[in-house]
């Protein structure tokens, strides 16, 4: 069956809760998850409290803030900062999204909570290990497949069809949605995920790809493709404003739209 | 999972292609669609009857519930039910049993005992229509 506790030695224990800087009276109380695979113990969730008058607005901002003046030690992905890279994709107050596009007062909660994505084997505190996650992602071959000899100039394309590209082409492959996806957690070996789905329909809607026959074969598949259940957490997770799942729907649209 | 790195040494993506697609599923959406709505067509038909026989005498809930035309919707009714509660079942059972014995198994009782809860309910249906 679905394995619903953790093994005991993932089972979270109290962190340390890191002193308050002085002098200010405008603090953000930070919870974070930590974790180290080179000392042997459990993930714990340590506490720190963020000087807003010297920080950022953004989760990101305390995020930085905290390496750079409290704890070196902490490890997060984080490049771009403006929403643009996917890279500091966690789980903030309950809901996978970017740190750097997330505002600390966003957080109704006293604290601002941080996990690293869901249901990912963790590298190291909020780092997870995407290697699944791009493996699937290249396994749609988000390319353009043609036949027809490449014209000199550019493959020309309606700006109708552009158009429906609107919606698809923006995905930055932060993994928050295949991560909130609950079949994606239960199955993730074998369902490809929104982020995935949603690049392939990107290529299947593509007026200027000849392959889409193909792709459909390749996804026509209880797991790859069939195991999305609309749960929509994808839609509500991206921080993008994307809706893969309405992506994943169009898709199954099409497999049965070639059945008659 | 690509939980630990070092356990397979197959890469990313042999693992993801895993046995390749198969090339089926779309068949099983479609008619858990289509069962959908016929259960609601036939509910709607069926309900109202079965409540005014229920409250009936013996010998005329015998009658309604065996007049052709209420036999054919109870018999609509149980074979549309039957098949969409299969093709549920069976998405349950591939979304929470990895492990591949247990869910064979599952699989194939699924299927029995909907055939059993099936032709039981028809036979019912069959004997108070022909007045067995």
């Amino acid at each position: 069956m679905v394995q619903l506790t953790l093994p005991k030695n993932s089972q979270l224990v109290e962190g340390k809760v890191w002193p308050k800087p002085a002098g200010t009276n405008r603090l953000t109380e930070y919870k974070i998850y930590r974790w180290n695979p080179d000392d042997g113990k459990n993930p714990s969730v340590d506490t720190y409290y963020v000087d807003r008058d010297d920080c950022g607005p953004m989760v990101l901002d305390g995020l930085i803030w905290i390496k750079t003046k409290i704890d070196p030690t902490l490890t997060f992905r984080r490049s771009c900062r403006e929403g643009i890279c996917g890279s500091c994709a966690m789980n903030i107050d309950g809901t996978n999204t970017l740190a750097c596009l997330k505002s600390m007062d966003e957080v109704d909660a006293s604290a601002v909570k941080i996990y690293p994505l869901p249901h990912m084997p963790v590298v190291k505190d909020l780092v997870p290990d995407l290697t699944q996650f791009y493996a699937q992602h290249a396994s749609v071959e988000p390319w353009l497949h043609t036949e027809t000899p490449a014209p000199e100039k550019e493959w020309r394309q309606a700006r109708g069809d552009r158009e429906k590209l609107d919606g698809l082409y923006e995905c930055i492959l932060c993994a928050c949605c295949s991560t909130s996806c609950p079949s994606y957690w239960w199955n993730g070996d074998r369902y490809l995920g929104p982020a995935a789905l949603l690049q392939a329909y990107r290529w299947l809607i593509d007026s200027r790809d000849e392959a889409t026959g193909d792709r459909l074969d390749d996804l026509e598949d209880p797991f790859r493709l069939y195991r999305c259940h609309t749960i929509m957490n994808c839609a509500k997770a991206c921080p993008k404003g994307l809706n893969p799942a309405k992506a994943i729907a169009e898709i199954k649209k099409m497999m049965v739209a070639r059945q008659f | 999972m690509s939980a630990t790195p070092g356990s397979s040494m197959r890469t990313p993506r042999r693992r993801v292609a895993g046995l390749g697609s198969a090339r089926s599923g779309t068949g099983h959406f479609w008619l858990q669609r289509v069962t959908a709505l016929a259960n609601l067509l036939l509910i709607l038909i069926a309900l109202p009857i079965v409540i005014w026989a229920a409250g009936q005498e013996q010998a005329q809930t015998l009658a309604i519930l065996g007049h052709p035309l209420v036999a054919i919707v109870l018999l609509l009714l149980i074979f549309s039910v039957c098949f969409h509660m299969r093709i549920g079942m069976q998405v349950v059972i591939e979304d929470y049993v990895p492990a591949e014995g247990m869910k064979v198994l599952a699989l194939i009782a699924n299927t029995f005992f909907t055939i059993a809860v099936g032709s039981a309910g028809a036979f019912a249906v069959l004997k108070i229509s022909f007045g067995g």
